[in-house]
């Protein structure tokens, strides 16, 4: 029987080791998996490669597994928010090395990578200094930007609902990354804020079927960047004065 | 320098004279700022369907104080509501939108927009500032027609209609018409041509606070 329920965030994630590279989902605090990178954090594998569209705001989340050292590379098209504080500082320090690429170059990106396409051209970055030092081709008289294909050791991913076979779906713009990067890990971990019986899941409406993913570990009531940032809260949490 | 006494347009009548240009039907991105405006003075019976790179078709505007959805935001992080007939969708598919030309407009902020339509809105190359690109170098390449709406210099006088861009440039030969606070201008292959001038503003004047060459219709 195939039953890809997993007990608990900690048991999901305990055999990513040192030197892992990580796809992220999430854009801003939408479908960002707190708990998958608390628990992450928790484990404490260092020298990891991370690829997320924005590198975490505040003190916790992905801002706190950067925070706690254990990132040495992020492939990212808007390291900053207007609460980043952590990425800014380890950056200016050269602490953490930075990948930008555009948005929608990294989204391609990875969709190639869970679609085996090695390498894609693409319009965007043409002519400015992200194309630079890349392969360009000229199609019917216009210039094209070589990418590569990403994929990844490991895909964290928040989405709504999840059954045993690993199907998925999301919530409104909190879907963001989380599908591409699904097919693009050798193994895929979701958080799910519930998990309902096989058949509960109308087929025509799945939007991540459950072949692209490895592990799903139910989450209820995730918790909201946005609030931890209110709150001023910081992973490992810290006792209130 | 600009003169303090030539205000021109405001950011308001800027945003409703674009919002007028674009066609009833039109799929539109808009960028953040002054661009945002836009959808607040839409002619009354047009509809346009906005579009927010993060992966929603169909964007509302903001939601009253205590309806906000952690997980409904536009591409600013900004709190936004989906209208009936919206849809979500991944990145992947938001992005094909954009460089498969499906989107008919896009109206972004600009630090300089050059005589040929070279846009550079991504960063000012600042030594010490993070790098950010985001959606900007897919947006320029692949909607069906870039306008830029910003203020006609710099907050100390400086023109940001240029010869050439000096700050990193988000795309090449992209931008179609420039709304400023002192004219419209339309970015042609034999160069910018002045479409209408703001109350105020005379040509001469218009070319002292430019710095690429402009040409009367």
């Amino acid at each position: 029987m195939i039953n890809k329920i997993i007990s608990s965030v900690e048991v999901a994630v305990r055999d990513i080791p040192s030197g892992a590279t990580i796809l992220v989902s999430g854009f801003g605090e939408a479908g960002s998996p707190v708990e998958l990178l608390h628990a992450l954090v928790d484990l404490g594998p260092t020298d990891l490669t991370i690829i997320s569209n924005n590198t975490g705001s505040g003190q916790a989340g992905l801002a706190a597994l950067i925070a706690n050292h254990q990132v040495r590379k992020v492939i990212c098209s808007f390291p900053k928010t207007s609460n980043s504080v952590v990425f800014p500082e380890l950056y200016r320090s050269g602490k953490i090395e930075l990948e930008l690429v555009p948005q929608g170059t990294l989204a391609e990106r990875i969709r190639c990578g869970g679609a085996g396409i090695p390498a894609f051209y693409t319009p965007a970055s043409v002519g400015t200094p992200l194309e630079e030092g890349k392969e360009t081709r000229i199609f019917e008289g216009r210039t094209y930007v070589l990418e590569y294909a990403i994929r990844a050791d490991y895909a964290l991913v928040k989405c709504r609902k999840a059954d045993r076979y690993g199907n998925l779906v999301y919530n409104k713009t909190a879907r963001n990354f989380g599908p591409v990067m699904c097919t693009a890990a050798s193994t895929t971990i979701v958080q799910a804020s519930e998990i309902v019986e096989a058949g509960n899941l109308d087929p025509e409406s799945i939007v991540t079927p459950g072949i692209f993913v490895n592990r799903v570990v139910e989450v209820r009531n995730p918790l909201d960047e946005s609030i931890l940032i209110a709150e001023n809260r910081s992973y490992p949490w810290q006792k209130k004065q | 320098m600009a003169e303090e006494t030539v205000k021109g347009w405001d950011t308001s009548t800027m945003a409703a004279m674009a919002a007028s240009d674009i066609p009833d039907g039109s799929y539109v991105n808009l960028g953040i700022g002054i661009p945002e405006l836009v959808a607040s003075y839409v002619p009354e019976g047009r509809e346009l369907v906005y579009h927010t790179e993060n992966g929603l078709l169909g964007m509302g505007p903001s939601p009253a104080a205590g309806e906000e959805d952690h997980e409904l935001i536009n591409a600013g992080k900004k709190y936004v509501t989906a209208i009936p007939g919206a849809s979500y969708f991944h990145h992947a598919d938001s992005f094909a939108m954009i460089r498969g030309g499906h989107i008919d407009y896009c109206i972004l902020g600009a630090f300089q927009v050059s005589h040929n339509g070279d846009i550079a809105n991504w960063s000012t190359g600042e030594k010490d500032a993070i790098p950010a690109v985001g959606g900007a170098m897919d947006l320029v390449a692949g909607v069906k027609n870039i306008y830029v709406i910003m203020q006609h210099c710099t907050k100390t006088g400086e023109p940001k209609i240029v010869e050439n861009c000096t700050y990193p440039l988000t795309g090449k030969n992209v931008v179609k018409r420039i709304y400023t606070n002192y004219a419209i201008i339309d970015v042609t292959e034999k160069g910018l041509y002045v479409n209408k001038l703001a109350p105020g503003v005379t040509f001469d004047f218009l070319q002292k606070n430019t710095g690429a060459g402009l040409h009367l219709k």
